[in-house]
C-alpha cells in the first residue's frame, strides 16, 4: 500500500469513529491503533489479574460465612473480567499467552494499587468501596469506546460489577456501626487507600502521554484530572455518612467550583510503584509466574488427552 | 435439642465446610484462568451448603446461636469433617484426587438423603445433588485427563490418588450419633454405600489409566474429631478473625 | 515464540439465555477440548443464570467474511427497498394489512 493510499484509509476511519461507529476486529485499521489498543486492553486484564491477589489474600480469613462467599464470588467475578478482557485483546492477533509473557517479564503494566499490601480485613471494605469505585469512574466511559470487543467486555464488567462497590461499602458501614476497634481499623483502611485510589486515576493531564489521542480514538472520554475530581466530589460524602475522615487536611468543598478542594498528590511515590518498587510489586508478580509455570504440566496434559481423544475418534470413525 | 440430629448434621456440613476453605485459597492460584473460575464455583456450592446445614443446627440448638458460631468458634477437636477434605492443596493432581475421591461419595449421599424423613435435610439434599454431580462431572474428567495426558501428569495423577488413597475408608464410618439417626430414617447408613463406591471409583480410574490402589492400609479419625496435623493451620486461618475479635458483627 | 507447545485454543462461545430466543454469542475463552469448552463456558458465562443452552464453536473453525468485501456483499441490498412493506402505498382505510 501507498503512503497515500494509508492516509486515506486512515482518514476514512478516523472519520468513522467521529461518527460514533464501531471498529470490528476484521476491518483495517491503522497499526498504531491496534497497537494502542493491545497495550490498554490487555494492561486492564492484567489489572484484573493481579487484582485478585490483594483480595484473595483474606479469602480463608473472611470473619464470616456471608462475607466469604461474597469476598469469593467478588474475586472469581474479577477473573471472569480478565478472561473477558483476554479475549477481546486476542481478536486484535496476540495471544493470551504472549500477554501474558508480556506481564511475567514485567513489559507489560498493571494497575499500581494492586501493589499495595492488604493487612486488615478493613482493606476488604476499602478495596470495594475506594478502589471499584475509581474503576468504575474509568470504566464506564468505555462500555462506548470505538473498538466494538472491548467495548463489549466491558458492558458485561461494568453490569457485573455493580455489586463490587456494594459489597465493600456495606463492609465500611458494618464496621462504623461495630466497636471503637472495628471503626479504628476502618478508618486505618481508609488512610492507607485513599491517596493510592486518586493515583489510580492516573497522572494529572499535563504528564499524561496518551491522552489527545486516546480522546479521539474513545478509549478515554474525560481527562484524568477531570475524573479524578469527580471521584472525589462522589466519594468524600459517602466517607462523612460512614463518620469516616479523609486523610487529607485540605481536604474543603469549594463554594465557588461546587468541587472539594484537595491537597497535593505525591507523584514521586506514584512513580515509584509504577516503576516497580511498591510494597509488594515483587510478591504479586512471583504469585502470577507460580501459578502459571506449576500449572504448565496440567495444561501440557489437557491437550496430550484432548489429542489422544480425537485420534480415538477419528480411528473409530475410518 | 435433638442432640443426635446436631450431630449428624455437622458431621456432613463440616465435610462442605472444610472443602470449600481449601478450594478458597486456590482462588487466583489456578493453572488458567478457567480452571480457577470453576474451581471457585464448587467452592460457592459447598459454601451455600454449609451455610444452609448450619442455619438449620443453630435453630436446632436455639440459644440465639448463628450459622457463624458453628463454623468458626469451635475448637479443632469438634470439627467432624473427614480427613479427605483437609488435606493440603499440595498441587493440582491433588486437588483433582481430593475431589474426585469426595464428589462420589458426596453424590451418592446426597441422592439418598433426599429419601430422609427429615424435610429439611430432603430440600438440601435436592438442591445439592445439582450442584455435586456438576462436581463430579468436573474431577472424573480432571482425573482422566491427567491420568491419560503425558508421562509427567500420569505420574503425578497416581502419586495423588495414592497420597488420598489412604483417606477414602473412613468416609464410610457410622458413628453413635449416625446409628440413632439411622434407626429414625433420617441419616443414611454410609456403611452400605462402601462396594458401590470403590466399584465407581474404580472404574473411573481405570479410564484414566491409573492404577486402583490397593484397599489395605487406611487412616481415620477426622469423624472423632482427631485431625491430621493441617488442620490445626486451615483452623487458624479460618478462625483468625472470629478469635481475634471476639463478639462483633462483620 | 520459538517453541511448539501447542496452547489451549479459543473457543467461541454461544448462550441461549432462555428458551424461544436464539443463541447469541457471549465472548470466547479457552479450553482443550470441547467438553472442556462447554464446562468452562457454563462457569465463566453463566454464573448468573445467564443460560438454558450453550454452543461452543472452536474459533479457527468459524469463516467470516472480509470488510473489504462488504461493497459487493452488503450494498447491492440497500436499494430493493421493494422487498420492505413501506415500498407499497395503500390508502389508510386499508386495514389489516
Amino acid at each position: 500500500m501507498s503512503e497515500q493510499e494509508v492516509k486515506n484509509l486512515e482518514e476514512i476511519f478516523e472519520a468513522r469513529i467521529a461518527r460514533d461507529e464501531k471498529i470490528e476486529p476484521k476491518d483495517w485499521m491503522p497499526e498504531k491503533y491496534r497497537k494502542t489498543h493491545i497495550r490498554q486492553i490487555s494492561q486492564h486484564a492484567h489489572s484484573e489479574i493481579i487484582g485478585m491477589l490483594p483480595e484473595g489474600n483474606w479469602i480463608t480469613r473472611a470473619p464470616s460465612l456471608r462475607r466469604k462467599a461474597a469476598l469469593l464470588a467478588k474475586v472469581q467475578d474479577e477473573a471472569g473480567h480478565g478472561l473477558y478482557l483476554y479475549s477481546a485483546c486476542e481478536t486484535l492477533g496476540i495471544s493470551r499467552e504472549e500477554m501474558y509473557e508480556q506481564l511475567h517479564s514485567g513489559k507489560a503494566k498493571y494497575s499500581s494499587i494492586f501493589n499495595y499490601p492488604t493487612v486488615t480485613w478493613a482493606d476488604m471494605g476499602a478495596i470495594g468501596w475506594l478502589v471499584d469505585g475509581a474503576a468504575i469512574i474509568n470504566q464506564v466511559p468505555l462500555c462506548n469506546t470505538s473498538f466494538g470487543p472491548y467495548a463489549r467486555a466491558m458492558v458485561r464488567v461494568c453490569k457485573e460489577e455493580s455489586f463490587h462497590q456494594r459489597q465493600g461499602y456495606e463492609i465500611m458501614l458494618t464496621l462504623c456501626k461495630g466497636t471503637d476497634e472495628q471503626k479504628e481499623m476502618a478508618q486505618d483502611a481508609l488512610n492507607r487507600w485513599w491517596w493510592p485510589s486518586l493515583m489510580m486515576l492516573g497522572p494529572t493531564d499535563a504528564e499524561s502521554v496518551h491522552t489527545e489521542q486516546s480522546m479521539k480514538w474513545k478509549l478515554k472520554r474525560k481527562s484524568n484530572d477531570e475524573l479524578r475530581q469527580q471521584f472525589i466530589d462522589q466519594t468524600v460524602p459517602q466517607a462523612d455518612i460512614l463518620g469516616l475522615t479523609i486523610p487529607d487536611p485540605d481536604m474543603k468543598f469549594n463554594e465557588e467550583t461546587g468541587h472539594y478542594d484537595f491537597g497535593e498528590i505525591d507523584w514521586d511515590e506514584f512513580w515509584q510503584v509504577v516503576k516497580g518498587h511498591g510494597p509488594c510489586n515483587k510478591e504479586r508478580m512471583k504469585a502470577r509466574v507460580d501459578a502459571w509455570e506449576n500449572g504448565e504440566w496440567v495444561r501440557d496434559a489437557a491437550m496430550a488427552h484432548a489429542e489422544k481423544k480425537a485420534n480415538k475418534n477419528v480411528a473409530k470413525a475410518s | 435439642m435433638n442432640k443426635d440430629l446436631y450431630k449428624y448434621i455437622l458431621g456432613i456440613a463440616d465435610n462442605s465446610l472444610i472443602l470449600a476453605q481449601r478450594l478458597g485459597e486456590l482462588c487466583g492460584h489456578g493453572p488458567t484462568l478457567e480452571t480457577d473460575i470453576a474451581l471457585t464455583n464448587i467452592s460457592l456450592d459447598l459454601l451455600g451448603q454449609t451455610r444452609s446445614y448450619y442455619q438449620y443446627a443453630a435453630k436446632l440448638a436455639g440459644e440465639d446461636k448463628t450459622e457463624d458460631d458453628i463454623a468458626f468458634l469451635r475448637i479443632e477437636r469438634e470439627y467432624k469433617n473427614v480427613l479427605l477434605v483437609e488435606q493440603p492443596n499440595t498441587h493440582f493432581g491433588h486437588v483433582m484426587a481430593r475431589q474426585f475421591l469426595f464428589d462420589v461419595y458426596h453424590l451418592m449421599l446426597m441422592e439418598q438423603l433426599q429419601n430422609s424423613k427429615d424435610e429439611t435435610l430432603v430440600a438440601i439434599a435436592k438442591k445439592g445433588i445439582k450442584e455435586v454431580s456438576y462436581h463430579k462431572r468436573f474431577s472424573s474428567d480432571w482425573v482422566k485427563r491427567l491420568g491419560d495426558g503425558t508421562d509427567e501428569s500420569k505420574e503425578k495423577m497416581q502419586e495423588a490418588i495414592n497420597a488420598m488413597w489412604r483417606f477414602t475408608d473412613e468416609l464410610f464410618d457410622v458413628m453413635e450419633a449416625d446409628k440413632v439417626m439411622i434407626e429414625e430414617g433420617i441419616a443414611v447408613d454410609v456403611s452400605r454405600m462402601k462396594e458401590t463406591y470403590y466399584e465407581k471409583v474404580s472404574e473411573l480410574l481405570e479410564e484414566a489409566t491409573l492404577e486402583v490402589p490397593e484397599r489395605k492400609y487406611f487412616t481415620r479419625g477426622g469423624k472423632k474429631g482427631v485431625h491430621t496435623e493441617h488442620m490445626g493451620y486451615l483452623l487458624a486461618d479460618l478462625q483468625y478473625m472470629q478469635r481475634t475479635y471476639p463478639n462483633m458483627t462483620w | 515464540m520459538g517453541n511448539t507447545k501447542k496452547n489451549w485454543p479459543l473457543w467461541e462461545i454461544f448462550v441461549r439465555s432462555k428458551n424461544g430466543l436464539e443463541h447469541r454469542h457471549f465472548g470466547s475463552l479457552h479450553a482443550a477440548d470441547a467438553e472442556m469448552a462447554l464446562e468452562n463456558a457454563r462457569d465463566v458465562y453463566t454464573r448468573r443464570n445467564e443460560g438454558v443452552s450453550i454452543w461452543v464453536v472452536e474459533s479457527k473453525n468459524v469463516t467470516a467474511s472480509n470488510p473489504q468485501d462488504n461493497g459487493e456483499l452488503f450494498e447491492p441490498a440497500q436499494d430493493k427497498v421493494y422487498r420492505h412493506p413501506t415500498f407499497y402505498d395503500l390508502p389508510d382505510d386499508v386495514k389489516h394489512m
